[in-house]
């Protein structure tokens, strides 16, 4: 097997009393898609953002590119954001810019390209998400399934070697969605980046994934293809993909002390 | 309670530091380092431009204003033409860019807050960090420069407009000529008093937009942290202005100017 591109090692993170992650590891290999899931607030998007740099870590580590994020100078970490294309959860569009405008800046600001080619690259990468036609349309004028797909070909407009997915399919409708799964899927084939998704949405983490990963308390339970997680039999996996609302996923209710609590008897 | 406000007060200096290096970056660094001079521009044609009628109004009736409360002590002892030299003196050493600080608070401090704000909330900085794009240089930069050079602007523009409206309260209703009230003036000012307005202009600049986009970037919890982070913007700004207008009006003192 290859090196892994981004290994995860031992990490922990804390907010408060809260464990976010508990020695947590976990290696993300070359041209893999690897779907994380987890229920909301489980860690999933500080995950990502750790792996961005964003998040500074209590313990452990993240290497990429054979170098630990944590210690990485602002210059070295600049050039391990630029490889990287990041789709956020809202899109994240900046709102005062036009969308053709979202997509530039990135070239704008790391590229020496004549603004003539800049143009040109815009429309190349809002065809590819079908979105060329509103190149001069602000953010606030697209639906949420667009804003995302625009997001997508601004993250694409740097050419990274990975690309991190935020909820991708969040609050969108059904059709939205597997619109958007498909895109990924065909950009994955197509241009064969390592990819990381992390969703808590079933059937979109089927349609994507190579490999997958479910956290819960600050921990990967369970690491396999997807084929394992469909035919699992583990309690576990099966209340997550069944979605149950009874199971060892489900927080405890808490019984102890509730008459005291109730009747202030405390 | 202590240690967070010395924490606070650290950040803020890590901002301020941070912008500084990067207007020197900018001077001397390549592509990626540039602020850009569009960027720029736009935003001095919304902080400053903006601001114009306002600052123009308020200090015209601060001027008139001036002229009036001292007509009547003056008159007591038969000078009432030296309104003009107390109007000019206060206007350019402490009253021009004093209001025109203050009224650019209300508009650009608390707007550029609402908006660094908004892109908070809305992941925009996040996603400019993640695009390997620092927000300090993007967003901090233009923002500190279009405000210190505005102000200095409107000040300018302040001070002539706030002689005008005590000139006019004179002219029409204490009985002194134009040319009397400008000579008066000329008599008064000296180079200093307008340097020095001009030096606390473009503190007042730094002070106004420096605590707004700290306060901007700091913003947690939605809609609710914007409306919040714009008030004590402009709170928090008065009451620095004020602070750092004694200490170099103290200062000037002390150093004779």
């Amino acid at each position: 097997m290859d090196d892994p591109v981004i290994a995860i090692k031992n990490i922990t993170k804390r907010f408060g009393d809260r464990v976010i992650f508990d020695r947590l590891s976990l290696d993300i290999y070359p041209g893999q898609t690897l779907v994380i899931m987890g229920g909301s607030g489980s860690g999933k998007s500080t995950l990502l953002r750790a792996m961005m740099g964003q998040v500074p870590l209590d313990g452990g580590e993240i290497i990429a590119g054979g170098r630990s994020i944590g210690s990485m100078t602002e210059p070295q970490l600049m050039d391990w954001r630029k490889s990287v294309g990041f789709l956020f959860q809202s899109g994240a569009l900046f709102n005062s810019m036009t969308v053709a405008d979202n997509l530039a800046l990135t070239m704008r600001e790391h590229s020496d390209l004549a603004e003539s080619t800049i143009q040109i690259m815009v429309k190349i990468y809002l065809q590819m998400v079908g979105l060329r036609q509103h190149l001069n349309k602000m953010p606030a004028e697209l639906s949420g399934g667009m804003k995302k797909r625009a997001g997508l070909a601004r993250a694409l407009m740097m050419q990274p070697q990975i690309f991190f997915y935020d909820e991708p399919t969040a609050g969108l409708d059904p059709v939205s969605s597997a619109q958007i799964d498909t895109l990924i899927s065909d950009l994955h084939r197509k241009l064969r980046f390592t990819s990381v998704v992390v969703t808590h949405e079933i059937k979109s983490a089927f349609r994507v994934a190579d490999r997958m990963a479910l956290l819960h308390n600050g921990k990967f339970v369970v690491v396999g293809a997807p084929d394992e997680f469909r035919s699992s039999k583990d309690p576990l996996i099966r209340q997550f993909i069944d979605g149950l609302s009874v199971g060892p996923l489900s927080d405890p209710r808490g019984h102890e002390d509730y008459e005291k609590d109730i009747l202030q008897l405390g | 309670m202590f240690r967070q406000a010395i924490e606070v007060l650290g950040d803020f200096g890590l901002m301020l530091y941070r912008a500084l290096a990067a207007i020197h970056e900018s001077l001397v660094g390549g592509r990626g380092s540039r602020i850009g001079r569009a960027n720029l521009w736009w935003q001095m044609n919304r902080v400053g431009i903006s601001s114009i009628p306002i600052v123009c109004l308020v200090l015209f009736c601060i001027g008139a204003i001036l002229e009036l409360q001292m007509a009547k002590p003056l008159a007591n002892f038969g000078v009432v033409p030296l309104t003009a030299d107390i109007v000019s003196l206060a206007t350019f050493r402490e009253l021009g860019p004093l209001v025109s600080a203050v009224v650019l608070t209300g508009f650009g401090g608390a707007a550029i807050a609402a908006e660094l704000g908004t892109m908070v909330v809305g992941e925009e900085i996040e996603a400019l960090e993640a695009q390997a794009i620092d927000p300090i240089r993007f967003l901090v930069v233009p923002r500190v420069l279009a405000t210190i050079i505005m102000l200095v602007c409107l000040t300018v523009l302040g001070d002539l407009v706030a002689v005008f409206g005590g000139m006019t309260v004179g002219f029409f209703w204490l009985g002194i000529g134009v040319r009397q009230y400008l000579a008066h003036s000329r008599e008064m000012l000296h180079v200093q008093d307008f340097v020095t307005g001009l030096i606390k202009a473009g503190v007042f600049g730094l002070l106004i937009s420096s605590i707004a986009c700290f306060m901007g970037l700091r913003v947690k919890g939605g809609a609710e942290g914007v409306g919040l982070a714009t008030s004590r913007t402009v709170v928090y700004t008065i009451v620095a202005l004020i602070l750092v207008d004694l200490l170099f009006t103290s200062a000037f003192f002390y150093l004779g100017f």
